[in-house]
């Protein structure tokens, strides 16, 4: 790679950003499945020529080098898909979707990416959130708001109860404790007659000074989905998980995270209380699975049991293994991928849970560590000149 | 009169029925360097699990600066100024240089939450004294080293690897260190330029005490004042090199002569 020295110029992750943007447009927009077909193809050459002519190396150290230009430059692309398509119901809820899923996953990568606690009931501590949102709005006359808060305070509540089981046991053991937990949780949402039973429950709309976000916007002529608000909610949610996470990787917490996955004994010999920093990731993780579950509920306006299977577990976790472990925007774009992919092909909806678990297969084979391995710590980024390489670069070397 | 840095007073360690510390003695005076002798499963690494609290003792107490440390958490004895290294390799390898290092630094270092979230600033600040402080001590043992501790730790051959481990124990300025057998799997060229640069770091700072296990005689009578032999769990002898190497009871469990 020639370090050329406009490598940090922003211009290259600006016009990344830009082309993402468009790129999304484009798909989004695109209706039959040939077109599709082809931006996948055209994606995948990309891709692969990108990363042959050094492009990606480029683009990388770009967006390293001017971060908060490509964070801005990241919000303003969803704002930009969302505009184009205001007035696109199933649209604009698909990436509401999709960006709530990344706020679990988000929590979810906390534990597993970072703390090395893997959690196989994902899908229930965002049902939690859910039927928190569901119940406060049904039977209490707390502001519709609050939800959200006390979504993500459920989860870690409730989440406590598993935190004696996940500290004794490890790997395989610890994951079917979260496993069992997650039946448990779907089979009690089903006997619970207060809860709806099988049937589920509604959920009020969020109501926020008198601003109903159920209802469509009207700005003059512009007049947007009813699931607009939801949107900004859920890029709001994201933009601040995002930044949460972001922190916490950089700094003496993510270090001890990373030392207690990696070395459990090496780790009690230099100081580190295991359960402590245990405890805190899956708290921290439950808590932004329940908030996104809380909002998710109000967007659903219906949940039942049924939307919280240990198959929807297996799908965040695919998303975390499938951006690559501990990696935001590997995080990011998987969740956009494992979203919208299955809705635009109406094909492969059947087929879904086969594609997601052949691609995980696929990826665990040959790119273990995801499409975009994480990186070296860089705690203060900009701090230093010369940037470390990726642990997949230094193997192949 | 102060009492010894490290005492181990008739530690025993059975698994099972297998025992493998014996009522074993053994002192550490500040300053020392003490060589942990004896042939393969004669308990040494065994001992310094005990007194680094992985495994419990089940006879015997241990104490660190005059403190009882029995029955004291790793952590705790992490706290109270003891670090090891180990036998095999136990660095973090996708991590970098630095954060391997710093990971020995935990007690010196902020873990609030406010302060590693929310107070960036000073947050920078403590990450550049760190890194600093790092680069200083690496540099003790290789400028070539310490140019790259920003790098993947699973890039470095094994004897800088070593060194990374030594210095993650050292960072935290503890008063004892225990090094089992730094020499693993290196060279002989490799582990002459190792114990330099530990004689070198001793010198830097004054009053380190070190207790080291070590299969190379060479490198035992180089660099320790005092050796301890351990065989099937037994303490069998104690004292300078030259007495020990001279023993015919060390002979004898080395050579394995009846």
């Amino acid at each position: 790679m020639t370090a050329a020295p406009n490598t940090l110029s922003p211009l290259a992750a600006l016009a990344w950003a830009a082309a993402a943007t468009l790129y999304s447009v484009l798909f989004l927009g695109a209706e039959s499945e040939r077109a599709l077909g082809t931006l996948l193809v055209i994606a995948a050459a990309g891709v692969v020529l990108g990363a042959r002519f050094g492009l990606v190396d480029r683009i990388r150290a770009s967006i390293g080098g001017n971060e908060r230009a490509f964070d801005i430059a990241a919000i303003a692309g969803v704002l930009v898909v969302g505009l184009w398509f205001h007035e696109e119901h199933f649209i604009i809820l698909m990436m509401t979707t999709a960006l709530l899923l990344m706020v679990a996953a988000l929590g979810l990568t906390i534990q597993f990416g970072y703390a090395g606690v893997v959690n196989f009931a994902g899908a229930a501590f965002l049902g939690i959130g859910c039927y928190t949102a569901g119940v406060v709005t049904k039977y209490t006359a707390l502001p519709s708001f609050l939800t959200l808060p006390l979504g993500g305070l459920m989860a870690a509540i409730i989440g406590s109860i598993l935190i004696l089981p996940v500290l004794r046991t490890r790997g395989h053991y610890a994951a079917l404790v979260t496993i069992a937990f997650g039946i448990l949780f779907k089979v009690f949402l089903e006997v619970n007659d207060t809860l709806g039973g099988p049937q589920g429950i509604q959920v009020k709309p969020i109501v926020l000074f008198g601003w109903n976000f159920n209802s469509p916007i009207r700005i003059g002529d512009f007049t947007a989905s009813f699931y607009f608000s939801y949107l900004l909610l859920a890029l709001l949610l994201l933009v601040l998980s995002f930044a949460l996470v972001r922190r916490l990787e950089r700094s003496w917490i993510g270090l001890s995270l990373d030392a207690i996955r990696l070395d459990e004994i090496a780790s009690a010999c230099y100081g580190l209380n295991l359960a402590r920093w245990k405890v805190l990731a899956f708290t921290l993780g439950n808590f932004l699975a329940g908030t996104a579950g809380a909002a998710y509920a109000h967007v659903l306006g219906f949940i039942a049991p049924n939307n919280f299977t240990f198959g929807d577990s297996l799908i965040l976790v695919s998303i975390i293994l499938l951006g690559g472990l501990g990696n935001l925007w590997g995080v990011a774009v998987a969740a956009a991928f494992v979203v919208i992919l299955p809705e635009k092909f109406q094909v492969i909806q059947e087929y879904r849970l086969v594609l997601y678990a052949a691609l995980v297969i696929l990826i665990l084979l040959f790119r273990p560590e995801g499409l975009l391995p994480r990186q070296l710590r860089d705690y203060v980024p900009g701090a230093k000149p010369q940037r470390g390489r990726s642990h997949a670069e230094e193997r192949v070397r | 009169m102060s009492a010894a840095l490290l005492g181990c007073k008739g530690v025993t360690c059975r698994f099972g029925g297998l025992v493998a510390l014996a009522r074993v003695d053994f002192e550490v005076n500040d300053g020392e360097i003490v060589g942990l002798i004896g042939p393969n499963g004669s308990g040494k690494t065994t001992l310094f699990n005990v007194i680094t609290g992985i495994y419990g003792a089940d006879e015997g107490a241990v104490t660190v600066g005059g403190t009882d440390m029995t029955a004291a958490t790793p952590q705790a004895i992490y706290r109270a100024g003891v670090t090891r290294t180990f036998q095999r390799s136990r660095m973090c390898l996708p991590l970098s240089v630095f954060d391997n290092i710093m990971v020995g630094n935990h007690k010196r270092l902020n873990h609030g939450l406010v302060f590693n979230l929310l107070r960036r600033g000073a947050f920078a600040a403590e990450l550049v004294r760190n890194r600093e402080e790092a680069h200083e001590l690496v540099k003790v043992f290789s400028r070539e080293l310490a140019g790259r501790i920003e790098e993947p730790a699973a890039g470095l051959p094994m004897i800088d690897r070593r060194r990374i481990e030594i210095c993650r124990a050292l960072i935290s300025r503890p008063r004892l260190v225990l090094l089992d057998e730094p020499s693993a799997g290196m060279t002989h060229e490799e582990t002459r330029h190792l114990m330099d640069d530990i004689l070198s770091v001793r010198e830097r700072l004054p009053g380190l005490t070190i207790v080291i296990i070590e299969h190379e005689m060479g490198v035992i009578e180089r660099v320790t004042d005092r050796c301890v032999v351990l065989n099937y769990g037994r303490k069998i002898k104690e004292g300078t090199f030259a007495e020990v190497a001279g023993d015919r009871q060390v002979q004898e469990a080395y050579l394995g002569v009846a």
